[in-house]
C-alpha cells in the first residue's frame, strides 16, 4: 500500500502543478474582477513560447557537449513569460481599455491560444524533420527537471519531497506569496476592493485600472508557467499538438474549488491531479467502459463543487462581486 | 490660523452637456467652525457644487479658496489633502470587508489593522460614535454604514465635512444620534456642510443657511433670524406663468379610489403610510413632492408592480358601472381582467422600453399575447408604430430604427404613444419630461390633454411645481411617504405647495 501511494503521489503532484499554476493566475486575476476565461489559451500559448525557445537555442548549439542547462532553461523561462505577459496585455488591452465582454474575450483568447499553439507547434515539429507528429526537447526537458539534492539518497521521504523540478515548488511558493499579499497587505487590500466594488476603490484614490492590469498580467504570466510546467516536465519535453487537453478549464474550475484563496489551491491541486490519473491506478479488469467512468472523476467533482458553491449563502465565500464587470467611471 | 473662511467659492459655474447648467456663478463662503445647511430643491446644483469641493467634479470656471489659499481640487485624494471630506448619498463601502479595513482603504503605507482599530476606537470616543471596527459592512445597518463613512472621512484628518442628505435613509431617532454627534464635531472646531431640502433639519441643526435655486445661488441667512416661510420663498421662487392650456374638465366621474395604501421597501422603511386619496376620469391629478417621497411606490402599487401591505385599490368601470378591487393582482390579471392602465415609468430605456429593439417590437411588448397558435401578430404593432411616428412627430429614419439611438423627446413619444394606443382608462405618467427640451415637453402637456379631453384619467408625478400648477386640475402633495394635502391647481399657492412638500400638512409649526 504505502508502495502505491509512493508512485501514486508523486504522480498526483506532477499532475497537479500545471492546476496548481492555472488557479493561482486565475485567483489573482479574479480579484481584480476580471474573469479570465482564456486562461486556457494563455497556459497553451505559454507553453509553446517556452517550447520555441528551448527548440531555437537547442538548435543553435554546434553539438551536445555545448549544451548550458541553466542558460537553456533561462531562455525557455524568458520566452514562457513573454509570450503569457503578452496574451495578458491582450486581455486587458480589449476588457479594460476597451471594456469588451469579459466572456467573449476570454473565450476568443482561449481559441485564439490553442489556435497559435498548434500552429507554431506544427511548423515547429516540420522544421526538425521528425517523422511523428511530437517534437522532443529531451535536454532542455532534464534541466528543468533535475530534483533537489538529496532526492536520492534519502529514500521515500526524498521520493515525495524532493524528486520534482524547481518549477513544482515555485508554484508552491507563489501560491504562498499570493494568498499572503491577498491577505495581509494593503496592496492584497486594495486588489479585493477594486475586485468587490471598483467604484468605492476609485472613489478612495485606487487606480482601478492600474489594479486590473497588473494583477491579470501577473495572473498570466503564474498560469502560463503551468503550460510551461506541463510541457518541460510532466511530458517531459515532448511536445504534441492538442495534448495539454482541458487542463487549464480545470484550473479556472479550481478557482471555485478553493473559494478564491491560492493557499488551498495546494491541495486542491494535487487532489484534482490525483483525480485525474486515478483511473491509471485502479484495477479496472477488462472493462473499459468502467476506466471511462473513472475519467470522469474530475469533471463530476467540479460540477458537484459548483452547485455546492451556489447553494452555499455565506457572503464570505461568494465570487468578487463585480467579476465580469468592465468599470468606467461615471460622469453625467 | 488666519480669519478667513474655511472654504471660498468664487463665480463657479459647471454645466453637463449642452444643455444641463448644474451650477451658475455660485459663489459661497463657508466659515470655519459652523454647521452650514444647503438648501435647495432637487436639481438645483447642491449636489454637484459640493461635488466639485469634494473633487468628483471638476469646475468649469470660478476658483476655489481654501484657508485663504486659492487651491485646484482634482481628485478626491486631493480634496483629503486639503482637509475636505464628504459622505455621499451612496455609501462608498465594500462589503465583504470590515469597518476597519474599509476605512484605511486607500491609505499608503504598510498595512496595520490593529494601529488603525486603535485610532478608530479613539475617534469613535472622542465624538460619540459606536462603530465596531471589526464587523463587515454587509451586516451593519444603513446608519452604522453611515457613521462608518463618516469615521472614515475623519481617520483621514478631514476637518470640513460635507454630507449629502445623510437623513434620508435614517430614522427619526438615528437622525437625532446624528445631529448629536455633528454638534460635537462643530463644538470640536470641525467645519460642516449638509445638504438637505428639509427645513426642520435646517432650523434644527444648522448656524446658517444657504439657498440654491435652479443652480443659482440665491442667498445666505442665519438660522436663527429666519423662518420657514422665508427659506420656502427663497428655495421655490416665484411663479412664472408657461401658457399651458388647461381646458375645463367635462363631467369628471370617479375613476378610482385608493384608501390606505401602504407600502415597505425591501428594508422594512415605510416608503407609502395609509395614502388616500380619488383619481377621476376627464382629468389630470398631479403628484407633487421632492423626490423618493413615494411618488415611484404609488404608482408601481396601483400598475400592480409593488405589493401593498395594507389598504385597497377600487377601480370602477365607466363601461359596465362595475367595481374591481386590485390590490394584489399583478399587472398582466388586471389586465386579464379588462382594465385598462398605462403605466409611463421614469427610466424609460429601463422599465419601459428595450433600447436594442425597434419601434414596432417595442409595441409588441405590449401585445405579444394577441397573436394566434404560437405565431406573433406584426401587423398591428407595425400600424400602430407608424400612427405613432406620424401623430406624435417622432423624429426617426423609420419604424425599424432601434429605440437607443433616438434623442430623449421621441423616445418619450414612443412610450407615451405606446402606452396611449392601448386606449387605457388610466394613464399615469412619471417624470414625463425629464430631459425633454420645451417643444417635446409641450407635446406631451398637448398628449395628456388630449387624453383628459378623452375621458381618461391622466395621474402626472412631475417636479418642476410651475408645470404642475399650469396644467393639473388637482394636486395630490406627498410627503415622507404621507399625503400632505390635495390642492386645487387653479387656486394653489407656489409657496404653500412648496410648504406641503417639505412638511406633512404645511404647518410652520408641524412634523
Amino acid at each position: 500500500m504505502f508502495d502505491f501511494f509512493l508512485t501514486f503521489i508523486p504522480r498526483a503532484i506532477i499532475q497537479g502543478t500545471p492546476l496548481l499554476y492555472g488557479s493561482t493566475g486565475e485567483t489573482l486575476t479574479e480579484k481584480s474582477g476580471n474573469l479570465n476565461l482564456g486562461i486556457p489559451g494563455i497556459m497553451y500559448v505559454g507553453a509553446i513560447s517556452g517550447v520555441i525557445g528551448a527548440f531555437y537555442y537547442e538548435s543553435s548549439l554546434p553539438g551536445p557537449e555545448a549544451f548550458n542547462g541553466a542558460l537553456a532553461v533561462a531562455i525557455t523561462l524568458g520566452a514562457n513569460l513573454l509570450g503569457s505577459l503578452l496574451m495578458g496585455l491582450l486581455y486587458c488591452f480589449l476588457t479594460v481599455t476597451l471594456r469588451a465582454n469579459q466572456n467573449v474575450t476570454g473565450l476568443a483568447m482561449t481559441t485564439f491560444g490553442v489556435g497559435f499553439g498548434n500552429f507554431f507547434g506544427g511548423s515547429l515539429i516540420k522544421l526538425s524533420g521528425n517523422e511523428m507528429p511530437y517534437l522532443a526537447l529531451n535536454r532542455t526537458s532534464l534541466a528543468f527537471r533535475t530534483p533537489m539534492p538529496g532526492a536520492s539518497t534519502t529514500g521515500w521521504f526524498g521520493q515525495l519531497f524532493l524528486s520534482y523540478g524547481f518549477l513544482a515548488y515555485l508554484a508552491v511558493i507563489l501560491s504562498l506569496v499570493a494568498a499572503f499579499v491577498l491577505k495581509r497587505t494593503r496592496v492584497g487590500l486594495h486588489l479585493r476592493a477594486v475586485g468587490e466594488n471598483p467604484a468605492t476603490a476609485d472613489a478612495a484614490g485606487i487606480n482601478v485600472n492600474r489594479y486590473k492590469y497588473a494583477a491579470t498580467c501577473i495572473g498570466s504570466v503564474i498560469a502560463g508557467l503551468g503550460g510551461l510546467y506541463y510541457v518541460m516536465d510532466y511530458a517531459s519535453g515532448i511536445w504534441s499538438n492538442n495534448a495539454f487537453g482541458d487542463r487549464g478549464w480545470l484550473a479556472i474550475a479550481l478557482v471555485i474549488f478553493t473559494i478564491w484563496r491560492p493557499n488551498r489551491g495546494i491541495l486542491s491541486a494535487y487532489l484534482f491531479g490525483g483525480l485525474y490519473i486515478l483511473h491509471m491506478y485502479i484495477p479496472t479488469g477488462t472493462d473499459l467502459a468502467v476506466k471511462e467512468l473513472y475519467k470522469m472523476a474530475p469533471y463530476v467533482v467540479t460540477i458537484v463543487v459548483l452547485i455546492i458553491s451556489s447553494i452555499r449563502n455565506n457572503r464570505e465565500k461568494q465570487p468578487p462581486a463585480s467579476l465580469g464587470l468592465s468599470y468606467f467611471r461615471e460622469e453625467r | 490660523m488666519n480669519t478667513s473662511a474655511a472654504v471660498e467659492m468664487r463665480n463657479i459655474s459647471k454645466r453637463f452637456g449642452t444643455k444641463v447648467q448644474a451650477n451658475d456663478n455660485v459663489s459661497l463662503d463657508i466659515q470655519r467652525g459652523e454647521i452650514l445647511a444647503l438648501l435647495g430643491e432637487n436639481g438645483s446644483g447642491k449636489t454637484t457644487l459640493m461635488n466639485m469641493l469634494a473633487g468628483i467634479y471638476f469646475p468649469d470656471s470660478g476658483t476655489i479658496l481654501v484657508n485663504g489659499e486659492p487651491v485646484v481640487i482634482s481628485s478626491p485624494r486631493k480634496a483629503m489633502e486639503l482637509g475636505i471630506g464628504m459622505i455621499h448619498q451612496h455609501f462608498k463601502l465594500v462589503d465583504v470587508l470590515s469597518a476597519a479595513e474599509n476605512i484605511v482603504l486607500g491609505l499608503e503605507g504598510k498595512l496595520d489593522l490593529k494601529e488603525a482599530t486603535r485610532k478608530i476606537r479613539e475617534i469613535c470616543d472622542a465624538y460619540g460614535f459606536d462603530v465596531d471596527p471589526n464587523q463587515k459592512i454587509y451586516n451593519m445597518s444603513v446608519s452604522q454604514k453611515q457613521t462608518v463613512e463618516i469615521v472614515k472621512v475623519l481617520y483621514r484628518g478631514a476637518d470640513i465635512l460635507i454630507l449629502d442628505e445623510p437623513t434620508a435613509v435614517l430614522t427619526p431617532q438615528e437622525t437625532d444620534k446624528l445631529f448629536a454627534v455633528l454638534r460635537n464635531m462643530r463644538d470640536d472646531g470641525k467645519t460642516i456642510v449638509i445638504i438637505t431640502h428639509k427645513l426642520n433639519e435646517v432650523e434644527a441643526l444648522s448656524d446658517k443657511v444657504a439657498v440654491l435655486r435652479a443652480g443659482r445661488y440665491i442667498g445666505t441667512l442665519i438660522t436663527k433670524k429666519t423662518n420657514a416661510a422665508e427659506m420656502t420663498n427663497m428655495m421655490v421662487g416665484r411663479a412664472v406663468s408657461l401658457d399651458i392650456d388647461r381646458p375645463e374638465p367635462e363631467k369628471p366621474e370617479l375613476r378610482m379610489e385608493i384608501r390606505d395604501a401602504t407600502v415597505r421597501d425591501e428594508e422594512g422603511l415605510l416608503k407609502l403610510d395609509h395614502v388616500s386619496f380619488d383619481i377621476y376620469g376627464g382629468e389630470i391629478l398631479g403628484i407633487a413632492g421632492i423626490s423618493g417621497a413615494g411618488q415611484k411606490e404609488l404608482l408601481e402599487s396601483i400598475y400592480g408592480l409593488q405589493r401593498m401591505e395594507e389598504g385597497s385599490i377600487l377601480f370602477h368601470d365607466p363601461d359596465t358601472g362595475e367595481t374591481a378591487e386590485l390590490k394584489g393582482k399583478k399587472p398582466l390579471q388586471i389586465q386579464q381582467m379588462g382594465i385598462s392602465l398605462s403605466f409611463v415609468p421614469e427610466d424609460r430605456l429601463g422599465m419601459g422600453l428595450v433600447g436594442s429593439m425597434d419601434i414596432a417590437d417595442n409595441i409588441m411588448l405590449r401585445s405579444y399575447r394577441n397573436g394566434s397558435y404560437g405565431f406573433l401578430n406584426r401587423k398591428d404593432p407595425k400600424k400602430m408604430a407608424r400612427w405613432i411616428v406620424t401623430e406624435l412627430g417622432v423624429s426617426t429614419p423609420g419604424i425599424d430604427t432601434p429605440v437607443r439611438r433616438l434623442s430623449g423627446g421621441n423616445v418619450q413619444k414612443i412610450l407615451v404613444g405606446r402606452e396611449i394606443v392601448q386606449t387605457p382608462r388610466v394613464l399615469m405618467m412619471a417624470y414625463p419630461v425629464r430631459g425633454l427640451d420645451i417643444n417635446a415637453s409641450y407635446t406631451i402637456y398637448q398628449l395628456m390633454n388630449l387624453q383628459k379631453e378623452k375621458g381618461v384619467a391622466v395621474v402626472f408625478v412631475g417636479e418642476d411645481l410651475d408645470v404642475l400648477m399650469e396644467l393639473c386640475d388637482r394636486i395630490l402633495v406627498l410627503c415622507g411617504g404621507k399625503v400632505s394635502g390635495i390642492v386645487d391647481g387653479r387656486k394653489a399657492d407656489k409657496q404653500e405647495i412648496g410648504m406641503m412638500m417639505t412638511r406633512v400638512g404645511g404647518e410652520q409649526d408641524g412634523q
